[in-house]
């Protein structure tokens, strides 16, 4: 049996009289790759913590790659980039990537330094201190610091917040290469878009509970049946795909002419909004 | 290389990136310029004094100078560990500093123990050197040279190592600021304490001796610090012995045998402490 990259079960975080999270069952297989969705402060950040042994959990169980999360052989797992991080501004991007190796206890050198500076287009900053990179820059920084170490399991909070549509575009691109390479990603973030792009699976917390999960196209609800006939188009509100036959034999049986017929689906935006709408009244 | 050496190796690194140990030792070279003119001026008048009843003038004159130099030296390194120190988990927490480096395969006990590395090594070491220096110079220009040197450099070095850990467990609880003003704030209560101590001794008043004995233990930096200056004067006999014992800021004060094993019990309580608080807290 293949061990899960990240397996939790019956998460609880309490601070005080706050729920932060009410037991959330979520894994993460090995190369999946993982949007995590919910509105801010639904504890989407709570469980990515938990995950990298930031955050204690009131309940439940967090493994990383079969070890308890916080433990030295599941950090040795994980990389991290954390929703609100800092470098120090003294240090140059290679010397940060050292620091990590040596952490990580990754014996990956120059090389692997130059690769992952590569993969993030800041090849040709190196030796630029990080006090003088911009904020977007400093986040590529923040992905090439979390992929130190070849780890198995990357968590990344927010990690395109503060990039622009190339950037954004460039670590789309490095997501993918990620899955190519058996890495499991959970990806923490409010862009829709690049979740449906992306991610294999999608999970939606709001206040504290798993709402929903599935692959994207799953969670897209069918919301109506279009049929464009010779003089108009007709919109059937409720049907689905299984009434698209019936339908089209209907209207023939009518007279009338069929040019063509398309099942209506909900962006994940829409699925998005009505769940989280819906705990909300 | 373990983890903790790694987390000092590299806050000593940024130490010198930022420039904090250079200002530093130009800070330190002016101290020990001004100290230099001081000890020149002093001895140069002290000697024109007609002492009766057998003080020696330069012993007199040299002991106050040098229990003031370290006073200073002590209350440059307390600072020194503090701004080192101060932001090592809450305020870096804060900052998104923290979170990157210790999601690493490094305990946290190892985080704090490379944290205290680097501070109690660069406080402990400054405290000890600029002694010296001011040892060496009291000697050169006025004559003079104290008893138990290397005893006295002990007591302030370990003293410095004192204010470190204090300062890293209040960094568990407390946000740079709030600690900086917090163990800055121990640090002055310490001394007043002692001051009180002393004026306990001369009175006599049993509760003053006993709020100076308790805060002694209680903060052994400052029962560190007189007892570095009991061992300065330690041999100076009779009345010259009497005055410079009183001594400028706290006078001498022997604590005992026990104190070296209670500091560094008290060390490593700290110490464990802060890393036990330190594990418990979410980041």
């Amino acid at each position: 049996m293949t061990t899960l990259a990240l397996d939790c079960v019956a998460l609880q975080k309490r601070y005080g009289s706050t729920h932060a999270l009410r037991g959330v069952d979520i894994t993460v297989a090995p190369g999946e790759l993982v949007g995590l969705l919910g509105p801010n402060g639904a504890g989407k950040s709570t469980l990515t913590k938990i995950a990298c042994g930031l955050v204690r959990p009131s309940a439940g169980t967090a493994r990383v790659c079969g070890e308890p999360a916080g433990s030295p052989r599941a950090s040795a797992a994980l990389g991290y980039l954390a929703e609100l991080f800092r470098f120090p501004g003294w240090s140059t991007a290679d010397e940060l990537l050292a620091l990590h190796q040596r952490l990580s206890g990754s014996s990956g050198g120059a090389g692997e330094r130059a690769e992952l500076l590569g993969l993030v287009g800041l090849a040709d900053e190196a030796k630029r201190r990080v006090e003088t990179m911009s904020k977007g820059m400093q986040q590529r920084l923040g992905i090439a610091q979390a992929l130190v170490g070849e780890p198995r399991l990357l968590l990344l909070d927010e990690p395109t917040s503060a990039l622009d549509p190339a950037g954004r575009h460039t670590v789309r691109e490095l997501l993918e290469e990620l899955r190519r390479r058996g890495v499991a990603v959970l990806l923490n973030t409010h862009l829709l878009s690049e979740v449906e792009l992306v991610c294999d699976r999608v999970a939606i917390i709001d206040h504290g509970a798993l709402v929903a999960i599935g692959a994207p196209g799953e969670l897209m609800r069918t919301s109506g049946v279009e049929v464009e006939l010779g003089s108009e188009t007709l919109v059937f509100d409720d049907a689905t795909r299984d009434d698209v036959p019936r339908i089209v034999a209907e209207l023939v049986g009518a007279g009338e002419l069929v040019y063509g017929v398309r099942v209506l689906r909900s962006s994940l935006e829409d699925a998005y909004l009505s769940l989280v709408d819906e705990r909300a009244t | 290389m373990s983890g903790s050496l790694i987390v000092a190796g590299y806050t000593l690194r940024e130490a010198l990136r930022r420039r904090v140990l250079t200002v530093v030792v130009v800070l330190t070279a002016l101290f020990g310029a001004l100290y230099a003119f001081a000890c020149t001026e002093l001895f140069h008048h002290v000697s024109g004094f007609n002492f009766n009843r057998g003080i020696d003038e330069r012993t007199l004159g040299g002991s106050t100078i040098l229990g003031l130099s370290m006073f200073g030296a002590l209350f440059l390194g307390t600072v020194l560990a503090v701004f080192l120190t101060a932001s090592a988990v809450r305020g870096d927490g804060e900052r998104g500093l923290l979170a990157p480096v210790v999601v690493r395969p490094l305990s946290r006990g190892s985080y704090l123990g490379g944290r205290l590395l680097a501070a109690a090594s660069v406080a402990a070491a400054y405290v000890v050197i600029t002694y010296l220096l001011a040892v060496l110079c009291t000697g050169v220009i006025g004559h003079w040279w104290p008893s138990a040197i290397a005893g006295s450099a002990l007591r302030l070095g370990l003293a410095a190592v004192v204010v470190t850990a204090l300062t890293l467990l209040g960094s568990v609880f407390f946000t740079a600021t709030a600690n900086g003003i917090v163990v800055l704030m121990l640090y002055g209560f310490g001394i007043l304490a002692g001051l009180l101590g002393e004026i306990g001794d001369v009175l006599p008043s049993a509760t003053l001796q006993k709020i100076a004995n308790i805060a002694s233990w209680a903060l052994p930096f400052e029962a560190l610090y007189r007892d570095a200056l009991r061992l300065l004067v330690g041999g100076v006999p009779g009345i010259a012995g009497a005055i410079v014992r009183l001594g400028p800021l706290g006078g001498s004060h022997g604590a005992g045998p026990l104190l070296i094993p209670w500091t560094i019990g008290y060390i490593v309580v700290v110490v464990l402490v802060a890393c036990w608080a330190f594990a418990r807290r979410d980041l």
